[in-house]
């Protein structure tokens, strides 16, 4: 399944406003994309998630610096991680 | 049925109708199966059909707070949205009706499920969890046709009851619908107390049997002696409108004797400024700059926050501005300056403590307010929030006026600074008693617990007691000792805080036509006696009792 690894450029991590703004990003998409926090030092990974879902994110709880990654099938799934992707690369705050 | 009495926490004396907060919703109940086919079906149908219908309500009102120009509550609102139409809640209570759970059972598991989750996030997601609960809330009120959690829509004014309020409830209150506050619980210094002072609603809170008022009865609320009059007389429907009278101060500051009293505004942010200009506000006593700085993940920049303190200091200008830097920590976490992982945020890193772990935040906030100054002719000081010690004090000070601000105090709300007053004001300019904080940190009570309200009254004699003591120091050093704390606003309290030796009262606006007339009325050896008489009194009650016997015996 094609897969993207992002940085989480947002201050305070992936939490409410940023969530706000990726989620709704994710549900412009014509895929479904997934996201998941790999375990560091072989702890278990934290999700999948629903990309387009805010309550999905907040849980998955990933913080500033935390790599994530973004996954996603079918048609149009390669341009959606990549633009996905930069969204987590940028940090939303404004 | 005979009048409610409470804590009148807000002055001004009203009447209309009771509209009640719908009550909370409980927690559904765990029976009733749903056998497997249509129920089933009809239930997750059900429950799409509810979140489309709360997640549009929620958008709608996102909608109309935008095009209010409250961007911060329409962002809360728009999240708040897209949580009622969630795939995670949705898809999790989905699988629980699958097993035979009635959908209002369903969301309240499910939404449980991720408000846990969030919890063990600590910090900001933590937070978050009263968003969850709320949305929770709205869809088992839709599966089970009940009204929607929040404040009640009506046609006409009303007075508004409830157990107690939430900052949710708050963040759509509409002052022209709302006459005035009742609410069961809560203290002097609870939001709901805050809140009601700041859009000066009459308001009395810890009323006991407040929730048995009936819709539609008719109220008297009068928020100065803390009643709430059942069923009023014609008579005293008219004195209540009698009482709304004044709405700007009539006359400089002072008693009738002629003793000065400064009466400055409290402002929250730029917007607050016209409404302190058109109360007659002597000058501003509270600059609160934390709007600077609040919902950002780094600081503003020197440049922006210049642009924000000059639009104050130019509506003030030739009077006194006094710009408290920037408050963050406990009720107000900010991420460049506070930690999420204190056990105990009251006692924690917050106020001036947070300048230790980013000093530069302070240096550029106090750089960017004395550029704004030196462009205005408004006479500014600067205070620093939370300070304990005199040496603390004093590097505030060196570090102001190092920034070219002449004019450096301490806000004192830690009963240390008021214990050591007189040091505190020989190694700064002023201070500027926060009765909020003092009376918590004093009484060892959360300002926010209903239960402990009366702990948190600003009558207290031990609250009197330091504030006398802070102001003698005031007295003794020259030195000028306000209070900016919300007793301020409270017309009787604040003729005993001028009795104390304070020489300048902050409050919210609103309450100024009040508290200067019911100084201007009073000598201020009468001011003495009555500060003499509360602070040598048991309790708040009595204080506030002997104070009243004192006024009605000398006419």
């Amino acid at each position: 399944m094609p897969e993207r690894r992002a940085v989480v450029a947002s201050k305070v991590g992936l939490h409410a406003r940023p969530a706000a703004l990726f989620a709704k990003a994710a549900a412009d998409q014509p895929v479904e994309v997934t996201v998941a926090v790999p375990g560091v030092d072989g702890g278990p990974d934290r999700g999948p998630v629903a990309a387009s879902s805010i309550l999905g994110l907040m849980t998955l709880g990933a913080k500033h610096g935390e790599e994530v990654v973004l996954a996603a099938e079918g048609e149009g799934a390669e341009a959606a991680l990549d633009s996905l992707a930069e969204l987590i690369a940028q940090a939303a705050d404004a | 049925m005979n009048d409610l009495h409470g804590i009148g926490v807000a002055s001004g004396r009203v009447s209309g109708p009771v509209a009640a907060m719908p009550p909370p919703i409980g927690e559904p109940a765990e029976d009733g199966q749903l056998e497997e086919g249509p129920d089933r079906d009809r239930a997750v149908a059900l429950l799409e059909s509810s979140s489309s219908a709360v997640g549009a309500e929620l958008s709608a009102r996102a909608v109309a707070a935008r095009e209010a120009g409250r961007d911060d509550a329409a962002e809360v609102l728009e999240a708040t949205a897209m949580m009622a139409l969630d795939a995670t809640l949705l898809g999790e209570a989905k699988t629980r009706i699958g097993q035979g759970s009635r959908p209002e059972r369903a969301v309240w598991e499910a939404a449980g499920q991720v408000a846990e989750q969030l919890s063990s996030l600590g910090g900001y997601m933590a937070e978050r969890v009263r968003d969850v609960q709320d949305v929770r809330d709205r869809l088992v009120a839709e599966l089970t046709g009940r009204p929607a959690p929040g404040i009640p829509v009506r046609e006409d004014p009303f007075v508004l009851v409830a157990r107690d309020l939430a900052p949710a409830d708050t963040a759509t209150l509409d002052p022209s619908k709302v006459a005035a506050l009742v609410t069961e619980q809560g203290g002097p210094t609870s939001h709901t107390a805050i809140l009601a002072r700041a859009l000066g609603l009459p308001a009395v809170v810890a009323v006991a049997g407040a929730t048995d008022l009936v819709d539609g009865t008719w109220v008297l609320v009068d928020g100065a002696q803390g009643t709430v009059v059942i069923d009023p007389t014609e008579e005293q429907r008219g004195t209540a409108a009698a009482a709304q009278a004044p709405t700007s101060l009539a006359v400089a500051g002072g008693t009738s004797d002629g003793h000065r009293v400064g009466l400055y505004a409290n402002v929250g942010d730029p917007s607050g400024i016209e409404e302190a200009v058109a109360a007659g506000a002597e000058g501003v006593g509270l600059f609160r700059t934390e709007f600077c700085f609040l919902d950002r993940a780094e600081a503003p920049s020197v440049d922006e926050q210049v642009a924000a303190y000059e639009r104050v200091f130019a509506a003030f200008g030739g009077h006194r501005v006094v710009v408290r830097t920037l408050d963050a920590g406990a009720d107000k976490p900010l991420p460049f300056v506070t930690s999420d992982d204190e056990p105990n945020p009251a006692l924690g890193v917050r106020g001036l403590r947070t300048a230790q772990r980013s000093p530069q935040v302070l240096q550029d906030q106090l750089t960017a307010i004395a550029r704004a100054a030196a462009g205005s002719d408004a006479e500014v000081w600067v205070m620093a929030p939370m300070v304990a010690t005199a040496e603390e004090a004093s590097a505030f000070a060196e570090q102001a006026h190092g920034a070219g601000l002449p004019t450096a105090g301490v806000m004192v709300e830690v009963p240390s600074a008021a214990l050591t007053a007189d040091l505190v004001l020989a190694a700064c300019d002023f201070a500027s008693i926060g009765t909020n904080d003092l009376a918590q940190y004093t009484m060892a009570a959360d300002r926010q617990l209903g239960v402990l309200a009366t702990l948190n009254d600003p009558w207290q004699p031990a609250l009197l007691r330091l504030i006398a003591m802070t102001a003698e120091a005031g007295t003794r050093t020259g030195r000028a000792v306000g209070v900016c704390g919300e007793a301020a606003a409270d017309p009787l309290l604040a003729c005993v805080l001028v009795g104390l030796g304070v020489t300048s009262l902050s409050m919210t606006p609103r309450a100024l036509p009040a508290v200067g007339a019911a100084l201007a009325e009073l000598t201020l050896a009468c001011c003495a006696e009555l500060a003499e008489a509360a602070v040598s009194s048991e309790s708040p009650a009595a204080a506030r009792e002997s104070v009243a016997s004192i006024l009605n015996r000398s006419p």
